[in-house]
C-alpha cells in the first residue's frame, strides 16, 4: 500500500490524525518521525496508548525513516507518515524522492513564526524550504482535515 | 488540614471552559477548577498554559481524552511531579466531586474522580 498522507503537524499524533484522517482512510499504521521523540521510550509509550488498536505506531529517527521508506510503501497496510518540523520533513521527501504531496496539518505559533492560516504558522525560512520542495514537484497543501478544503502552499505568503 | 489542589481542566476546543462553567453552575463559583484549551495551539504553547494554571502546587489535571495533545501535554507536565495527577475523561461528576473535597491529597483525589466518573457512565 502506498503512504496515504505526508503530514507536518506539530502535536503529531492525536485527534485530528487518528480519528479525523486515519479512520475514514483505513489506516492500519502511522509513522512518526521524530529525532526527539525517538530518544525516549516514555515519549513512545505515551504516543502508543493513545493508539486505537487496530493502527500500528511506529517511530523512528530521519535516518531510520529514509531506510525504511521502502518497505512501508510496499506494507499491507495504508500508512500516515508524521513529522513535526518543516526541515525533517523537507529532508526525509528529498532523501527518498517519491513523495507527490505533503499537507501542512498544524503548525502552530512559536517565536519568529507568523500567522499564514489559524492552523499555520511558518518562519520565512520554513516558507522557503517548502518553496524549494514545491519547485522539485512535490505538491504541498494545508489542509487540516479531510472534510476541509486544501489551500495550496502558494496562498500562505 | 491540606492546602487545596488545583483543579485543571484540559480539552479540545470550549469543551473544558464549558465543563468549568457548568461544574461551578451546580456547585458554586471558587478558585479551584481552572480551564484551559489546546486551540490553536502547538505543544509548547499548550504545555506553557498547562504550567500556569497548574503552578508549582498540588494539582489534578483532568483531561478529555486519553490521547491526543492534551493527554500528552499533560502528561510530560505530571512526570517527575508527585503532586500533580492526571485524570482522563473528565466529566460534570467527577468535577463535582473534585469541588467538593478540595484538600484531599492529588494521589486520592484522582482516584475519587475516577470512580466517580465512571460511576456516572450509566445505560439505564
Amino acid at each position: 500500500m502506498p503512504v496515504l498522507l505526508y503530514r507536518i503537524d506539530d502535536r503529531l499524533v492525536h485527534g485530528q490524525v487518528v480519528i479525523g484522517w486515519g479512520k475514514p482512510m483505513g489506516i492500519g499504521l502511522i509513522v512518526l518521525v521524530d529525532d526527539t521523540v525517538v530518544e525516549s521510550e516514555w515519549e513512545q509509550e505515551l504516543y502508543r496508548m493513545g493508539m486505537p488498536p487496530e493502527i500500528a505506531l511506529e517511530c523512528c529517527s530521519l535516518s531510520q525513516a529514509v531506510a525504511r521508506a521502502g518497505a512501508w510503501r510496499v506494507d499491507a497496510r495504508k500508512s500516515i507518515v508524521l513529522t513535526a518540523e518543516v526541515a525533517t520533513m523537507v529532508a526525509l521527501c528529498r532523501a527518498i524522492a517519491s513523495v507527490e504531496r505533503i499537507v501542512l496539518g498544524g503548525l502552530h505559533h512559536k517565536p519568529g513564526r507568523s500567522a499564514r492560516l489559524p492552523y499555520v504558522y511558518l518562519t520565512d525560512d520554513e516558507l522557503r524550504l517548502l518553496d524549494g520542495l514545491a519547485a522539485e514537484g512535490v505538491k504541498i497543501e494545508a489542509q487540516d482535515l479531510p472534510t476541509s478544503a486544501p489551500i495550496p502552499l502558494s496562498a500562505l505568503r | 488540614m491540606s492546602e487545596a489542589a488545583r483543579g485543571v481542566v484540559i480539552a479540545h476546543g470550549g469543551l473544558a471552559a464549558a465543563l468549568v462553567e457548568a461544574a461551578e453552575r451546580i456547585g458554586g463559583a471558587g478558585e479551584g477548577l481552572i480551564a484551559v484549551s489546546n486551540e490553536e495551539c502547538g505543544r509548547e504553547e499548550i504545555a506553557a498554559r498547562i504550567a500556569a494554571a497548574a503552578g508549582t502546587g498540588s494539582a489534578v489535571l483532568f483531561v478529555d481524552m486519553p490521547c491526543g495533545s492534551c493527554f500528552f501535554a499533560a502528561m510530560h507536565f505530571a512526570r517527575g511531579r508527585e503532586q500533580v495527577r492526571v485524570v482522563t475523561g473528565v466529566n460534570l461528576p467527577m468535577l463535582l466531586d473534585f469541588m467538593n473535597h478540595p484538600t484531599l491529597p492529588p494521589a486520592e483525589s484522582a482516584l475519587r474522580a475516577t470512580a466517580k466518573g465512571t460511576e456516572a457512565i450509566r445505560h439505564p
